[in-house]
């Protein structure tokens, strides 16, 4: 159909306008870019907030990062709601048009996969540790329910829950044109589908939430497992620095394990002290490890539930 | 960090559950008691908080998957004591457990402690039903929310490969001993992921079928201490705590059934304690 001249002259200031008012709904609903950080080249790390879900917060509580090869682009870690990860996007974008080849979780927690949905238009792989679709899998419903709740509508917006396709059994190499990453499906630790990146040609490792750094540390795996995982990285050489999933963008290795590493050890050894003096759980979640109390941030939300997990894990031993 | 964080901090579910905590408030439509007390106990007369039975339970439960409760009933009521019934109100299933105790419990103070699943912010009731018919009953309120439809287990490889494992614990008696001299404690522990029937698979969209230790028999020198028949609420490895009478050496003995139809033994002289 063709205008008149007349309508045509009628519709432009028309269109003029309704252009306007797009491209102004476009503006104020365009992300944000997430401010980053170039830890190494071509390496950039989010450092989310020391902070519990939100709808102020918009569920940015959790460290994440993308590494720019020369063909394409790897994400480590979206965030906790889809506008974090959209915010994530635009903090690529902003920096570089090639494609995102791989958008990598390192666990099942809704703060570190919460925002992969935003990333679905680009048309990733998503790629995970074997056991994390299983974990999202059996958590899906309640991890939805919840954090819908703490996040609120307008944050929890669109949120799906996408599982990864490229699994990882043990070990995995990821080809970014001029640099490879190192992906390591570790043993039951924080979780039991923790996954870590290397980035070979910098040495950079992102440990995800096997590392806390002064957010205090949440158990959700095996202590025993998380403690003996610490130890063998320790050994490792090729690590330059890594980032963790809670605390600043970047820290030195391993000099940064030690607060955690002597969190997890207070807990196991007051636990495995009070469960042969036959003490009980209550007991143990009233007084264990509390001499880490000043050490950690959000301390209070997390360390009772810590010495519960500890205990019902040790009580076996 | 972990997303569960702190049901204590929605406010929504704060309000209710300020008006849940005054269980003198007139029944309202959606409170689960009076169907209950017609259901499990024939509606029959109840004294509240007489100090036969106690029970403590977390205000707020750091994991609703693992909350801890223990109840107990001082000796003078005790040897006349035939069952305690834990009720939790607004789990699927509000029959936590029916405990009925046998000779080998003692006549001292009584303690029984367990961890249960708890669903939504709840009253948590331990009813006692003694040898003359009387039912006496004690209530707590707590904070917790998703504990039945929590993922089993933290590691679901392990949950599995070990199923039926059982330690039995006997504990020192405490010098100097606090209550009841005539008393020692045990602990029992059976590996086993008690899947509630309410943990979905998403991957399937089938919910994993309910698999439950229902029937356990903790025995001494042939003599029941207590039995127990437990539901979907008992924490993944059921867990009991219990005070018995202390005379003789004879070792504890476990008999555990699960709706599988397996049965899982074990007794305390298998290891020393």
């Amino acid at each position: 159909m063709r205008f008149s001249s007349a309508s045509a002259r009628f519709l432009a200031p028309c269109a003029l306008l309704a252009g306007a008012a797009l491209w102004a709904a476009a503006a104020s609903a365009a992300p944000e870019p997430l401010a980053v950080r170039e830890i190494a080249p071509g390496i950039f790390v989010h450092q989310g907030r020391y902070e519990l879900f939100t709808p102020r917060n918009e569920g940015d509580v959790s460290n994440s990062g993308f590494i720019i090869g020369r063909d394409g682009v790897a994400v480590i870690d979206t965030g906790g709601s889809p506008r974090v990860g959209a915010s994530l996007l635009a903090a690529i974008r902003a920096r570089t048009q090639l494609p995102i080849k791989y958008v990598i979780n390192t666990h099942m927690h809704p703060d570190h996969v919460f925002g992969n949905v935003a990333f679905e238009g680009e048309k990733p792989t998503f790629v995970g540790h074997h056991k994390l679709p299983r974990a999202l899998a059996a958590r899906a419903a309640r991890y939805l329910a919840i954090n819908k709740e703490l996040l609120g509508d307008e944050a929890f917006a669109g949120e799906r829950i996408i599982a990864p396709t490229l699994l990882v059994d043990d070990k995995l190499e990821l080809d970014l044109g001029d640099r490879t990453l190192l992906l390591e499906a570790q043993k039951t630790a924080h979780t039991d589908n923790d996954l870590t990146v290397l980035d070979k040609k910098t040495g950079t490792l992102f440990l995800g939430d096997l590392l806390f750094v002064e957010h205090v540390p949440a158990l959700d795996g095996s202590i025993r497992g998380w403690l003996a995982l610490l130890d063998q990285l320790k050994q490792r050489t090729e690590i330059a620095h890594v980032v963790p999933g809670h605390g600043p963008a970047t820290v030195p290795w391993p000099a940064a394990m030690a607060a955690e590493q002597r969190y997890l050890d207070r807990i196991a050894q007051d636990v495995r002290a009070m469960i042969k003096q036959g003490k009980t759980i209550e007991e143990a979640m009233r007084t264990a490890g509390l001499s880490e109390r000043d050490a950690w941030l959000l301390f209070p939300d997390y360390h009772a539930r810590n010495v519960s997990a500890a205990f019902a894990e040790l009580e076996w031993e | 960090m972990q997303a569960a964080v702190n049901p204590g901090k929605v406010l929504l579910a704060a309000i209710v559950a300020a008006a849940m905590a005054f269980s003198s408030l007139p029944a309202r439509a959606d409170d689960p008691w009076p169907d209950i007390k017609r259901d499990v106990f024939e509606n029959r007369d109840i004294a509240e908080e007489d100090g036969t039975i106690s029970l403590d339970a977390p205000y707020r439960a750091e994991d609703a998957a693992v909350v801890p409760l223990t109840m107990r009933i001082p000796a003078s009521i005790a040897r006349n004591v035939k069952t305690l019934t834990l009720i939790i109100e607004k789990n699927p299933a509000p029959v936590a457990a029916t405990f009925h105790f046998g000779e080998a419990a003692g006549a001292g103070d009584r303690m029984l402690s367990t961890r249960v699943r708890i669903d939504m912010y709840s009253n948590v009731r331990a009813v006692i039903e003694t040898t003359d018919g009387k039912l006496h009953m004690t209530t707590k309120y707590v904070k917790a929310s998703g504990g039945c439809s929590a993922a089993a287990g933290k590691d679901m490889d392990e949950a599995l490969a070990s199923m039926g494992k059982m330690q039995i614990r006997v504990f020192e008696p405490a010098t100097p001993p606090s209550s009841s001299p005539d008393m020692r404690e045990a602990q029992v522990m059976i590996r086993h992921p008690n899947f509630t029937g309410m943990q979905m698979d998403q991957l399937t969209r089938e919910f994993t079928p309910m698999k439950i230790v229902q029937e356990i028999e903790v025995k001494r020198g042939g003599v029941l201490i207590f039995s127990v028949e437990g539901g979907i609420s008992i924490s993944e490895n059921p867990n009991f705590r219990f005070t018995f009478g202390a005379e003789g050496n004879a070792p504890i003995e476990v008999t555990a059934k699960d709706t599988d139809g397996r049965t899982f033994t074990g007794t305390s002289a298998d290891k020393a304690t």
